[in-house]
């Protein structure tokens, strides 16, 4: 069947009987997505599934999967809260296990959801978790409710109408009969699972698990120091592994005293990898394997590596800096946004202010540093990764190494922070490279200055303001001369800027425009991307202009809210709503404020959140 | 060699983290002889005769009160600061039973979360120090 968003889908549902009774419930969709460029995306082209497994035993004990990298979000704990809630059983009762990548069962999107993304695979971006998993995960949990009210109506030869669930037991509505999941599981095992379409969901008014405040479900394990992060990992066998890269991007070894290194205290091995050109994939550098990791990392003070630095070596914060405002004084390489007439407006203005933000590069300093743990055996591989994305890290080895994606298997781990670093899976592709060198099994871990140097930096950013009032203190006009990196029309990976930035809709007169410096540094997205840097920008030249205007910063917000809005986005009730809440918290305008010490206001749009 | 790393890569007790290297971050956080020491710096020389208590040892079952109070307030986000941030805690509370938000701060001003759970450490700590 092709639906309206050309999306060819055949859909089913598939239960497997678990030896020693019970049964396992998936829920597939798969999908011949016609085009889906993200690039982010879990599986951008092919095939991509759904599925969600829920596993219920005889005593009752509810297994689900969470099937998402678990960063600190939350994700482990609330996608099976969505699945237990359909399910309609006690999440007391609920056991969640961590599952591995499987772009079969785990990717893809339900039928009929028009938020039909890639973000609903195993991924941990673009804060798509809770929206994109919310129908399919409901979906996978009420189809495996259905399946057990079919069992219990069968075995009473009642109406499935006439049954009832609550708390993981099945009542039958006129007699008062009861049976429990764990006794029915044998039998709906035996059953054809129902189209998903026609599973009904709970009346959100119902809602017993979602919207509580239920603890993440690796809360114990984590105040008792049991291992669950990717550096926790510990497979027979493996020796510990440091990684040295050139301190310039993509630089290649020209040589190494790699014999000396290897007379050091515990040492394997030592090599070179040499690596190839994509600052997102395996980069040229020394491997220092060890029988412990301290071990490895001593030895590694002793390295010498004579280098190829390669072209970028003399790029610098300080000539990046020389540059943009030389760009500043230019045109605008590109335009964006153009409302009315800004120059116009400008020269008639009561009032006129020009400004310039700067924000630096930064690393997401993620406080587990990268690692991943791999091995080696008879062609095939296996990793253990702290990852956001695993998929993609296995699509990389696959490429590096080549190594069939069906011979590599991918274990989430728990990740200490991720803020977008790990999305990138660099750290993947070098332990599975230092693993099939050696033919066994590899942790390797970067050290924190590793992780300082070797980032996906969010890219700097310079904006170059002007903004005019009229003699009412209205903004009337507004001018973004964006400084970015890239080539040509495309910016770097985390150094967007749309045209769309509030205020834009709400000034008659406004334009965005962007002008970019190529780059030599290796760029991502730290956790709201783009936003991060813009917002701190433009809200604070947002308030100059307040100033400007000579009104309170937040009654300049509120005016120019009232405005009505050109085009779709961002809805200023909602905004005006968050700020008015905000002003009557804090006690803004009222509170008196201690000697040096001030209040700011400022409000920010991003990734669907107000 | 520090003591962190014959905790964790040859007792195997992974409970202590690897945050930084240079004692700035507080992940890899022990107590040697009662006092809160970064063991990633630490050398196991030093160590030699002291008693050295990791996270895994802070109680029997798990429900030392300041792990009960973790739990109960739901304090990780990521977590992996957690153990260090508790242990500085518990070291802490066993010089300071009742301490003041600005002991408790001072305290735990080394131990760094990068999610910044701070505000629900200090409510867990307060929690704990009331039983």
């Amino acid at each position: 069947m092709i639906d309206g968003s050309g999306v060819n889908r055949r859909e089913f549902l598939r239960v497997t009987a678990v030896t020693g009774g019970g049964f396992l419930l998936g829920t597939y969709v798969i999908e011949r997505l016609a085009g889906v460029a993200e690039s982010f995306a879990a599986t951008p082209s092919a095939e991509a599934s759904l599925g969600a497994y829920i596993r219920i035993t005889p005593d009752g004990i509810v297994t689900i999967i969470a099937k998402n990298p678990e960063i600190g979000q939350g994700v482990k704990t609330h996608l099976p809260m969505m699945i237990a809630e359909e399910l309609d059983v006690d999440w007391k009762n609920v056991r969640v296990e961590q599952g591995d990548l499987d772009t079969v069962r785990f990717s893809g999107q339900i039928a009929g959801n028009s938020a039909a993304t890639p973000f609903s695979g195993q991924i941990a971006g673009n804060s798509a978790a809770t929206w994109g998993n919310w129908t399919p995960m409901r979906h996978a949990g009420a189809a495996a409710r259905a399946m057990l009210v079919m069992a219990a109506a069968q075995t009473w030869s009642v109406a499935e109408s006439e049954c009832e669930t609550s708390s993981g037991v099945v009542t039958h509505k006129l007699t008062g009969r009861r049976l429990s999941y764990g006794q029915l599981v044998d039998k709906a095992a035996t059953l054809a699972p129902p189209a998903l379409e026609s599973v009904k969901l709970k009346d959100p008014k119902n809602f017993r698990i979602i919207g509580q405040r239920i603890p993440g479900v690796d809360n114990h394990a984590i105040v008792t120091g049991k291992p669950l992060y990717g550096i926790d990992v510990s497979v027979p066998g493996m020796k510990y592994a440091v990684y040295e890269k050139c301190p310039v991007f993509g630089g290649k070894v020209v040589s190494a005293n790699l014999d000396e290194v290897k007379r050091q205290p515990g040492v394997r091995r030592a090599f070179v990898i040499e690596g190839g050109t994509d600052l997102r994939g395996l980069l040229g550098g020394v491997a220092i394997l060890a029988d412990t990791w301290y071990a490895a990392s001593a030895a590694r003070k002793k390295l010498r590596v004579t280098w190829n630095e390669g072209r970028t070596a003399k790029q610098s914060s300080v000539a990046f800096a020389e540059m943009s405002e030389q760009l500043s004084r230019d045109k605008p390489q590109r335009s964006l946004r153009s409302d009315g007439d800004v120059e116009a407006s400008l020269k008639r203005a009561a009032k006129t202010v020009d400004a310039s933000y700067f924000y630096p590069f930064v690393a997401h300093a993620t406080l587990e540093p990268q690692n991943c743990t791999a091995r080696y055996e008879n062609g095939k591989i296996e990793v253990w990764a702290p990852t956001q994305s695993p998929a993609n890290g296995r699509g990389m080895i696959s490429r590096t190494l080549g190594v069939p994606e069906n011979d590599i298997t991918v274990h989430l781990t728990r990740a200490g922070g991720g803020f977008g670093r790990r999305l990138n899976t660099d750290f993947m592709v070098e332990a599975a490279a230092i693993a099939k060198e050696i033919g066994g099994a590899v942790k390797l871990l970067w050290s924190r200055e590793d992780d300082i140097r070797h980032d996906f930096y969010r890219p700097a950013g310079y904006h170059y303001f002007t903004g005019g009032v009229d003699g009412a203190g209205r903004l009337v006009a507004w001018k973004d001369h964006f400084i970015s990196f890239g080539e040509g029309d495309a910016f770097v990976q985390g150094g967007e800027i749309s045209g769309s930035e509030f205020p834009a809709r709400f000034v008659p007169n406004c334009s965005v425009d962007s002008s970019v410096m190529p780059l030599g540094v290796p760029t991502g997205r730290l956790r709201a991307p783009g936003s991060n840097g813009i917002a701190f920008a433009v809200e604070s030249f947002l308030d100059e202009m307040a100033h400007a205007a000579l009104k309170d910063p937040l009654q300049f917000r509120l005016d120019l809210l009232s405005n009505t809005p050109a085009g779709t986005g961002a809805d200023p009730a909602r905004i005006r709503g968050v700020l008015e809440l905000v002003a009557e918290k804090s006690g803004w305008g009222k509170k008196r404020q201690r000697r040096g010490t001030g209040m700011g206001l400022a409000f920010y749009f991003s990734h669907r959140g107000y | 060699m520090p003591l962190l790393w014959v905790l964790r890569d040859m007792l195997d007790l992974k409970g202590a983290k690897f945050g930084c290297g240079l004692g700035q971050c507080g992940a890899c956080t022990v107590h040697v002889n009662g006092t809160a020491i970064r063991s990633c710096i630490w050398p196991i020389s030093a160590a030699a005769g002291l008693e050295v208590l990791t996270i895994e040892g802070l109680s029997a079952t798990g429900t030392h009160p300041l792990q009960r109070a973790w739990e109960e307030l739901d304090v990780p986000q990521c977590g992996y600061c957690q153990a260090g941030q508790i242990m500085s805690a518990a070291a802490l509370l066993a010089r300071t039973p009742k301490p003041t938000d600005e002991q408790i701060d001072t305290a735990m001003n080394g131990n760094i979360c990068r999610c910044a759970t701070y505000l629900r450490i200090r409510q867990a700590i307060k929690r704990a120090s009331a039983t």
